[in-house]
């Protein structure tokens, strides 16, 4: 009880230093509705349904429609919820920092991402240093490596080649992550294509999506996009995600009518992340369990 | 059959025909990408262990096991006979099955089993028994360190480790899943 309690006073210690990270950076708060009509038809993600409606998986579409609203920088940290994610690393109820600039590329993001990290640690600790499940680690470092290099050197095969095996999943899980933040923060770059999933395709090499994600000592902590703005693509990519659900027999979930109706009005260029505060908190912490960090 | 949302630590699961246990679990879901089940896993026969990692759609057998009380009776020449306390059934064992513990066997003593299709795999004596030494080198008077060991043997020829301050004819506990010492109980 007694570690509980120190873990949720250095959460608290830590959500303020965030929102002062933000604001410092001229980014607005926002708070958009956790019930809504109509989650993105994600593949592996389920909805908890309430009543007629539904308890949001993230925050993303009600978010992105206060950017095509005309709103430039923005934040939100509130709680999201996904059915049937239970482990030491997950619970159905968990609470989700999720960012979005306009006009920012995904680099750009990935560096202020890594600036908030370490900024933050700097400003609970005095030093960016930490201790996580028997390991050091340093926030104020961060590296990059792509996918494809990383699926490479850790699991002996390009990883368009493990996409099109079906095997991509697993050798993520058990080859990739285990190598990845192993000093520090690691930016994952670069995901094939078809894992583009709400990213724009890179202009420079069709192959891949402006996607990231952001690790620590093999946790996957964020995952951003440089944010897709083409409706009609977008509206595609739904469908394509919607009929695989179905083909699964997965819950059916309404079309996302506002987040269309802001497509079509116009998304502007933008990167939005999304980041796990009780996973941040848990290596902080160096809690042995994500439960141990939440109230 | 189990379904992988059933998978936990401590579940016993059945691959190729062969009882195993799971040792270590993880939920696991790499960004947007689909649930994975991570499970270290032993054979419960040959104490062999694995990974193995699921997907949500597997199915996974279950296995015949049964956990069940009987005691020790008697050795018929070949086999070692247990009855069930409350119908007398006999179930007989043969010595490979109990390695070791036939020399910890004591009649009437209650063990445990584990079945698998009705076969023992498993057999737990009662932890601790009691032994008289009936074989060793003279004690060293006034030793009572219990790091410095020396080897004896009991009534029925099993050779252990034990203290030096151990002599001929003194009753020590022997811990039955190890068959190491455990303690002195009393001096000849």
């Amino acid at each position: 009880m007694a570690d509980k309690l120190q873990n949720l006073a250095l959460r608290s210690a830590f959500l303020r230093a965030v929102r002062d990270f933000f604001y410092s950076a001229g980014f607005l708060e926002v708070e958009t509705k956790v019930r809504i009509a109509a989650p993105a038809p994600e593949e592996y993600i389920e909805a908890v349904p309430s009543g007629e409606q539904f308890l949001r998986t993230s925050p993303e579409l009600e978010m992105k429609c206060l950017l095509a609203d005309g709103m430039q920088k923005i934040f939100q940290i509130g709680s999201c919820f996904r059915l049937g994610e239970f482990g030491r690393k997950h619970r159905e109820e968990f609470t989700m920092l999720e960012f979005y600039a306009a006009k920012w590329d995904y680099l750009t993001l990935a560096n202020f991402t890594a600036s908030l990290v370490m900024e933050t640690a700097q400003k609970l600790f005095g030093t960016t240093k930490v201790n996580f499940w028997g390991k050091s680690y340093d926030l104020g470092r961060a590296t990059f490596i792509t996918v494809d290099d990383a699926f490479k050197r850790y699991a002996g095969v390009s990883a368009f080649q493990a996409d099109a095996d079906g095997t991509f999943d697993e050798r993520m899980v058990t080859k990739v992550e285990p190598e990845l933040g192993k000093e520090g923060l690691t930016f994952l770059m670069d995901y094939p294509a078809n894992r583009a999933s709400l990213s724009k395709i890179s202009e420079v090499d069709p192959r891949v999506a402006r996607r990231w994600e952001l690790y620590l000592g093999g946790v996957e902590l964020a995952n951003a996009f440089g944010e897709l703005t083409d409706a009609a693509e977008q509206k595609e990519r739904f469908q394509k995600s919607a009929a695989f659900r179905a083909s699964q027999n997965m819950a059916r979930y309404p079309e996302p009518e506002a987040f269309f109706a802001a497509l079509d009005k116009g998304l502007p260029e933008s990167s939005g992340c999304a980041l796990g505060i009780d996973r941040l908190v848990m290596i902080l912490c160096n809690a042995d369990n994500i439960g141990d960090v939440r109230a | 059959m189990f379904s992988a949302s059933d998978l936990k630590k401590g579940l016993k699961i059945q691959i190729d025909g062969a009882p195993w246990v799971i040792t270590e679990f993880e939920f696991c879901k790499p960004g947007k990408g689909t649930a994975l089940y991570r499970c270290r896993m032993k054979n419960m026969i040959t104490g062999i262990g694995m990974e193995k990692t699921y997907r949500p759609t597997d199915k996974i057998d279950e296995p015949d096991i049964e956990e069940r009380e009987m005691y020790y009776s008697y050795f018929d020449g070949n086999s070692y006979i247990f009855s069930d306390p409350n119908t007398f059934e006999e179930m007989s064992v043969a010595a490979d099955v109990l390695g070791n513990k036939t020399y910890f066997l004591i009649e009437e003593s209650l063990c445990n089993f584990v079945l698998f299709n009705g076969e023992p795999i498993d057999i737990a004596l009662p932890t601790f028994i009691e032994k008289e030494i009936t074989e060793t080198e003279p004690g060293v008077r006034g030793d009572t360190a219990t790091n410095v060991m020396k080897p004896a043997k009991i009534d029925n020829g099993y050779e252990l480790q034990v203290p030096l301050f151990i002599n001929q004819g003194d009753i020590i506990k022997i811990d039955t899943r190890t068959g190491a010492y455990a303690e002195r109980v009393s001096k000849a």
